[in-house]
């Protein structure tokens, strides 16, 4: 191995040949607390830019926190969040979002009284420049707004195969539809930062694998940096260029997926260990 | 059979937008829209106006303005009645100051008025929400009333602790005061209808109209997704408010003409206008005016239906009218919760197949 390799925040290629870049986020020692419960003791790690970055650990691990933690909905006690090399100040979660980090939940949280296009729609608030007034009139910068909008939308809509169930109440869809919904709102922000929790949780094999595709394609031709956390370790190791392992809130591996696979310390945490 | 999508496709993202997507649905507004502005006013008498078109109207657009609010953003409020107070001395005193001035300009100003003040009063909804921001809504009524009681300025230091309005013409016709013609009180509110539900219809199907809608749905995921609640739920306190205003002005100026503000705005309006959108359909401009049509016309009709019909005493319809009302309600919640916006739409989708079912 050359110097250039050796230096680990150096933009290199993949084997599959994308282009990995420098730093994007890194959490520097964060730690937070519910009262007396350490959910994340101090964990620092980063996301490099067009890199697929897993994060994995058992149940209660402390994962999804971490995710909380970098969309800015829990705010840590200790430790620091620099987004494209700046510290990022204390901010609210729709302010993170307008940074361009954008986000799906474990538990879909889709909006259940609107159609399809109106939940997808809902992610490019943060491109919204026209005023109230000139929406109550419908005229002018609103409308054409609306309609760049649209074509944004239906670019996702599209590209993640939804175009039949466009208008169709979000509560009317099936499991798998509903994630891949919640995927398309995600992306119509732009985001160069996609956090994904539990994108796979409750699929069969098949959707599996039709999600699986999705992730590659966002990654490969929006060139969006993905942290995802997924149970299923097969997908993850397929998928990930990193992975993090957590483990009771703290971080036990760090590293590509090979080397987390024969982390002594990570086969313990997930295999147990005997207790004498 | 008749009434189908089928043919009917769209090629801009301008047409897929427009109101009412449908042939047959534009060719049904356009003609109600004629007939409310070309055919009414020629016909209406003072007893059709007074007692159905009027009211009617204005409740239409007090229960858009709550439709905004409850409906569509999610935020219980039993204000109502405060706020069409506000809006019906904001106009009161801005008639009395300023003569000269038009009041379909004083009827804006006391909506925009009225805006501020819910604005003001929907701070408390970034902290609590359900029955809590209910309750402190509640607060909001029982504290405006009291305000306008209280305090003789609003009532220009009348001796009764009434207001009522002086006469004021538009085009030379007077659309306040005792000699208004009632083709003029009901063009005014049919104007103000307009207007308020276009300017609803746009917002709440337009970028807004989808933060409020996802603040209702999941307020924490809306949040994160990147929408910015503060401003949510105050322009939806604003928007609200300011259409609630403008019905209560209209409720003072042209409708009653004289009010006195515990027995014109209390308690009781606040529910009434809740049930409308309740039984119209939340989340549905449609819906605010079928809950309105419902709610004004039902005890009307009951009493036509008994005294007229049956010739049973008044007293006696009187009461039996309370609990028909009261048991349809109960009925319509138990029936179809989602009110008569989801009846129109069921209709709609059963139209599509009739006379084929199948």
């Amino acid at each position: 191995m050359n110097e250039a390799v050796m230096d680990k925040n150096a933009p290199y290629v993949t084997e599959d040949g994308r282009q990995i870049g420098g730093v994007m986020m890194d959490l520097r020692d964060i730690t937070l607390r519910f009262g007396g419960v350490e959910a994340i003791k101090a964990i620092s790690f980063d996301i490099r830019e067009g890199e697929i970055r897993a994060i994995i650990g058992p149940n209660g691990a402390g994962k999804s926190s971490m995710l909380n933690v970098i969309s800015g909905f829990y705010k840590p006690q200790e430790g620091e969040v620099y987004f494209r090399g700046q510290k990022r100040p204390p901010m609210k979660p729709y302010q993170v979002a307008r940074q361009g980090v954008a986000r799906t939940f474990q538990n879909i949280a889709l909006f259940q009284g609107m159609s399809v296009l109106d939940n997808v729609m809902t992610g490019r608030m943060g491109h919204i420049k026209s005023n109230m007034l000139a929406q109550a009139i419908w005229a002018g910068k609103a409308q054409r707004e609306e309609n760049e909008n649209r074509e944004a939308v239906e670019r996702i809509i599209d590209f993640l195969e939804i175009q039949a169930i466009r208008k169709t109440p979000v509560g009317r869809l099936p499991y798998g539809l509903k994630k891949r919904v919640e995927l398309a709102r995600a992306l119509a922000a732009e985001p160069d930062l996609l956090l994904l929790d539990e994108p796979m949780a409750g699929m069969n094999v098949e959707e599996k694998e039709d999600m699986s595709r999705f992730i590659l394609d966002v990654n490969d031709e929006f060139g969006t940096t993905i942290a995802l956390i997924e149970h299923d370790m097969g997908v993850v190791m397929d998928l990930s260029d990193r992975v993090v392992v957590m483990d009771y809130g703290r971080k036990i591996g760090d590293g590509t997926p090979d080397e987390v696979r024969n982390n002594q310390e990570v086969i313990d945490a997930y295999l147990g260990v005997a207790h004498d | 059979m008749l009434y189908r999508e089928a043919g009917d496709f769209k090629t801009t993202y301008v047409a897929d937008n427009q109101t009412f997507p449908l042939k047959l649905d534009r060719i049904g507004f356009w003609v109600t829209m004629a007939v409310a502005w070309l055919v009414i006013p020629f016909v209406i008498n003072d007893y059709w106006a007074s007692s159905l078109l009027v009211p009617f109207l204005i409740y239409a657009i007090a229960a858009i303005g709550l439709n905004i609010l409850t409906g569509y953003c999610g935020q219980v409020s039993l204000g109502t009645g405060g706020f069409m107070a506000v809006g019906a001395y904001a106009c009161y005193k801005l008639m009395t100051s300023f003569p000269d001035v038009n009041i379909m300009i004083h009827i804006v100003l006391a909506g925009g008025i009225t805006a501020m003040v819910g604005a003001a009063f929907g701070l408390p909804s970034l902290r609590i929400k359900g029955f809590y921001l209910a309750v402190a809504t509640l607060a909001a009524q029982f504290f405006l009333v009291w305000l306008f009681n209280k305090v003789s300025w609003f009532y220009n230091y009348s001796a009764s602790g009434q207001i009522s309005a002086p006469e004021r013409l538009v085009a030379g016709v007077a659309v306040t005061g005792p000699s208004t013609p009632a083709w003029a009180q009901y063009l005014i509110c049919l104007f103000f209808v307009t207007v308020c539900a276009i300017i609803a219809r746009n917002l709440t199907r337009g970028t807004l109209g989808r933060s409020w809608m996802a603040i209702r749905d999941m307020d924490i995921a809306a949040e994160i997704i990147g929408v910015n609640p503060l401003k949510a739920k105050l322009t939806a306190f604003a928007v609200s408010s300011f259409f609630v205003g403008i019905a209560g002005a209209l409720f003072f100026a042209v409708y009653l003409g004289a009010v006195e503000v515990g027995e014109a705005f209390g308690i009781q309006k606040s529910f009434l206008v809740l049930f409308m959108i309740i039984i119209g359909g939340l989340g549905s401009i449609f819906g605010s005016f079928a809950g309105a049509a419902f709610l004004v016309l039902l005890p009307v009709a009951l009493k036509w239906i008994g005294v007229d019909v049956m010739g049973w005493p008044t007293d006696l319809v009187a009461h039996f009218q309370l609990v028909i009302v009261g048991a349809l309600i109960m009925f319509f919640l138990i029936k179809e919760p989602h009110g008569l916006a989801q009846l129109w739409r069921l209709a709609k989708e059963k139209l599509r197949l009739w006379p084929f079912p199948h």
